[in-house]
């Protein structure tokens, strides 16, 4: 009776230990990303996590590289007409998408034409553009109607929306309409079968992806997926992820708050870096359509009252994570300028509220309580405004209450809103056309709806600025009008930490986090 | 018993159709707009306008309502308006870790709670049961997110027993997976051993004065009978009641401890769905929770009549 039993049990054992043993060493990156993946289609939405995905699945036709310059990435080669009219792009051989079907200029074209209905920056491309069209399997051509600078610009958007190729039967799908299928010619595939929303999403290695020969920089060069698997794994709670972090669960911690970095700083398991390269900006956005920041010298006084220093060292302490920043550009962006820019000074803030004829309307403030800096900076910003007399109702709600509130138009009395916080990350606050806090074309402005007709010429200006010279003369032009205007004010520039397990190699330095390229030492 | 149980059952269809019609008016006041989070935070207003006209969110109330009632009774709880996954699959996944947890949050009160809590009604004076009362109020006191970093540091951080966070599915082997939720299992137990404690204490204290207790006694019944065939039996029904509402409240409700150890189940689905506005999501699992308190309710009116003889439907 025992034998049987003897070898049930080591049959089971065996089984057992068979379960638990992977058939081969599979490499796995564990990533906690700063939010949830909670859709896939990197048009349809503006969502950096959303963008983030699309790196991961996607390539791109130019990429910039780290020190942001335009490199060809799907392209072997691109020309230019002497009339600068036609641009003629060549794809490089070999490339496929991950179901292993070949990209074409179809894909090219189909992929572009649903870009350009939803970004900025690609809406002014259509509308200058006189035809988009194949002419063979690699070559697509762009005609315009008159030259345009920024066409190389547009196509290389680092930051959303992010001009993805993906297949044409996807591509056909209507802008307004999210895609469902992930497939993509990018490093990684993603395992719809193992995607839970608000939990985890998995990508694997692309056996079809060919990467460049040149090595990555940036988002340039050769994507090489180094790890077998890459998986997300959102983790709410900050705390829990930085246990997970030191208890070696997870290999990376996007978005690290401040406040955790001194309990890092003594591991020698993990390490600190920037986020990204680029940083982010914080804005101060008024409802420019309504009072009281409908007039010009209420908004004159915010500028006065907004120290960035006071700002962002309510948020974070230690100075290399904030930048004092006087101007709408980002510090590193080639359009920066500090051209007529205003220094702090709270008195000539109080004066000038004085001088405005303000009748103490409330300025209705829609505080975002979940998010790190947007809560810090709204509380800092609800203060300053009490000080120099303006009367405050601050309104404490989730994020998704903020964006659908802030659409309204309504008087503040009848569900409208004054100011919200925001902190779009640098890329796109980088140049004047895809500048979304300085568009000021009305209705069909950025919320907050500032109108200006000078404004709006600078920046169709730039758009046919013959050389780089006249483009940074512009961007002065634009920002001193921006700022005597005030459609909104730049409340600090911040960086974003990552922590990551210092057995990790190849961590790029790019204007969004990517998870190529990265092994294990 | 078959004509009582059927007879809840088909009382529970209106109820279900209330809380629809309440559920869907209740989301449709609320602030918020899933179309402008879906097209981000920089999109145009245009922009938000046109993904709120492809989610059909521009139609009229009424008639958005029919069209979701319709879908419901043909079994179709429809897509999720961000991930357009079906809402049924998005449970799906989510469901198991909740449930495991339920299960073992209330295995382990129960273990615990309803002999400390006999102990301290047999010897009302005795350690155990100045023990049991006194950690019976920490229990009630002591937030559950307290008593789970607490857990984490001495256990999962300090002796690496346990994993910090995350869930192994029941794919992964059954020993992966309820490994994965001891934590926060005994978490969640420590409030529902307090109260279980306490309800048995005192239903057993009733229990104890009755007259056939003492005539048992009289009898020279040996104690552990006493106990298993007058005591427990009589004192069932309160102590069944509340282990009830408990694992119906611990399906739908476990939020913050779902949230601490990462754990994807249905009370993080709930709590992240109401957030981003996800409308179907939302009414789809308040609908189903709905369904498990009538489950549950159920279930426990059939087990008075199995503990105690003298009820019958």
């Amino acid at each position: 009776m025992k034998r049987p039993n003897i070898l049930l049990a080591a049959s089971f054992a065996a089984g057992f230990l068979g379960a638990m043993s992977p058939a081969f060493a599979e490499t796995v990156l564990k990533i906690r990303p700063f939010g949830d993946l909670k859709q896939i289609d990197p048009v349809i939405t503006s969502d950096y996590m959303v963008r983030n995905h699309g790196y991961m699945v996607y390539d791109t036709l130019f990429s910039l590289d780290e020190k942001l310059a335009a490199r060809p990435q799907m392209l072997e080669t691109w020309t230019t007409s002497s009339d600068q009219l036609t641009y003629t792009f060549t794809l490089r051989g070999g490339l496929a998408f991950s179901d292993g079907k070949p990209v074409t200029s179809d894909d090219a074209v189909a992929s572009l034409k649903r870009w350009w209905q939803r970004d900025g920056l690609g809406q002014q491309l259509a509308a200058i553009s006189d035809g988009l069209t194949v002419r063979d399997d690699k070559t697509f051509e762009l005609k315009l109607k008159r030259p345009w600078g920024l066409v190389i610009e547009a196509l290389s958007k680092p930051s959303s929306n992010v001009p993805f190729i993906m297949p044409k039967a996807i591509a056909a799908t209507p802008a307004d309409t999210a895609i469902t299928d992930p497939t993509g010619s990018g490093p990684f595939i993603m395992k719809k079968d193992e995607w839970v929303p608000g939990s985890r999403v998995v990508y694997v290695k692309n056996p079809a992806y060919k990467p460049r020969q040149e090595p990555a920089s940036g988002l340039a060069g050769g994507k090489l997926a180094k790890v077998d698997r890459v998986e997300w794994h959102y983790i709410p709670d900050a705390q829990t992820a930085l246990n997970a972090l030191q208890a070696g669960e997870i290999d990376i911690f996007e978005e690290v708050p401040p406040d955790f970095l001194p309990t890092l700083a003594g591991n020698p398991d993990i390490k600190t870096m920037p986020q990204d390269t680029l940083g982010m900006q914080m804005v101060f956005r008024m409802n420019t359509s309504k009072p009281p920041f409908d007039n010009q010298k209420v908004r004159q006084a915010i500028r006065y009252m907004i120290d960035q220093e006071k700002f962002a060292r309510a948020y974070v302490s230690d100075p290399a994570l904030y930048k004092n920043c006087p101007s709408f550009f980002m510090c590193s962006s080639p359009y920066f300028t500090d051209e007529g820019w205003v220094k702090p000074d709270i008195e000539k803030a109080k004066k000038l509220i004085a001088e405005s004829g303000y009748d103490g309307t409330p300025v209705v403030v829609l505080h975002a309580t979940e998010s790190g800096p947007t809560n810090t900076f709204s509380l800092v910003a609800e203060q300053l405004m009490r000080q120099i007399g303006l009367k405050v109702e601050p309104q404490a709600m989730d994020w998704g209450t903020l964006v659908g509130r802030r659409s309204s138009k309504e008087a503040v009395d009848k569900g409208g809103w004054s100011l919200f916080m925001s902190g779009p990350t640098g890329a796109d606050m980088f140049e004047p056309v895809g500048h979304l806090g300085l568009r000021a074309n009305c209705d069909k402005a950025w919320f907050g709806w500032p109108c200006d007709e000078q404004i709006e010429k600078l920046r169709g200006e730039f758009a046919f600025a013959a050389d780089d010279e006249q483009k940074k003369k512009i961007a002065g032009d634009l920002q001193k009008r921006a700022v005597d205007y005030v459609p909104y004010w730049p409340a600090a520039q911040l960086y974003l930490v990552r922590a990551v397990r210092s057995d990790l190699d190849g961590i790029l330095k790019a204007a969004v986090p990517v998870y190529w390229n990265i092994s294990r030492k | 018993m078959t004509g009582y149980v059927l007879g809840r059952l088909f009382a529970a269809v209106p109820v279900l159709l209330a809380v629809a019609v309440f559920v869907f008016l209740l989301l449709s006041l609320v602030p918020g707009d899933p179309a402008a989070l879906i097209a981000g935070d920089f999109a145009s207003p245009q922009q938000v306008e046109a993904v709120r006209q492809a989610l059909g969110l521009d139609q009229p109330l009424l008639q958005r309502f029919l069209s979701w009632m319709g879908r419901m009774l043909r079994g179709d709880f429809g897509l999720s308006l961000f991930s357009r996954i079906p809402v049924s699959q998005l449970i799906a996944q989510r469901i198991e870790p909740t449930l495991i947890l339920s299960l073992m949050t209330i295995v382990i009160a129960v273990l615990f709670a309803v002999p400390l809590g006999l102990v301290a009604a047999y010897r009302p004076k005795g350690v155990v049961a100045r023990v049991t009362m006194a950690g019976a109020v920490l229990g009630f006191s002591v937030p559950v997110f307290v008593v789970a970093f607490a857990l984490v540091y001495t256990l999962a951080l300090g002796l690496r027993w346990f994993p910090v966070q995350g869930y192994k599915p029941l794919s992964q082997g059954a020993w992966a997976a309820l490994h994965s939720l001891v934590l926060p299992a005994i978490s969640l137990s420590f409030l529902y051993i307090a109260l279980i404690a306490r309800v048995t204490r005192a239903a057993v204290l009733e229990v104890l004065r009755e007259d056939y207790v003492r005539t048992a006694h009289a009898k020279g019944l040996a104690n552990r009978k006493i106990v298993s065939r007058h005591v427990l039996s009589n004192a069932a029904v309160p102590i069944i009641t509340v282990i009830g509402i408990g694992f119906a409240a611990l399906l739908g409700g476990v939020v913050v401890t779902e949230t601490v150890f990462s754990i994807p189940g249905l009370g993080r689905l709930t709590a992240d769905s109401i957030l981003r506005r996800d409308y179907p999501v939302v009414q789809a699992l308040i609908l189903l929770f709905a369904g498990v308190y009538v489950v549950v309710n159920l279930a426990v009116d059939i087990l008075y009549a199995v503990f105690d003889p003298r009820i019958r439907y």
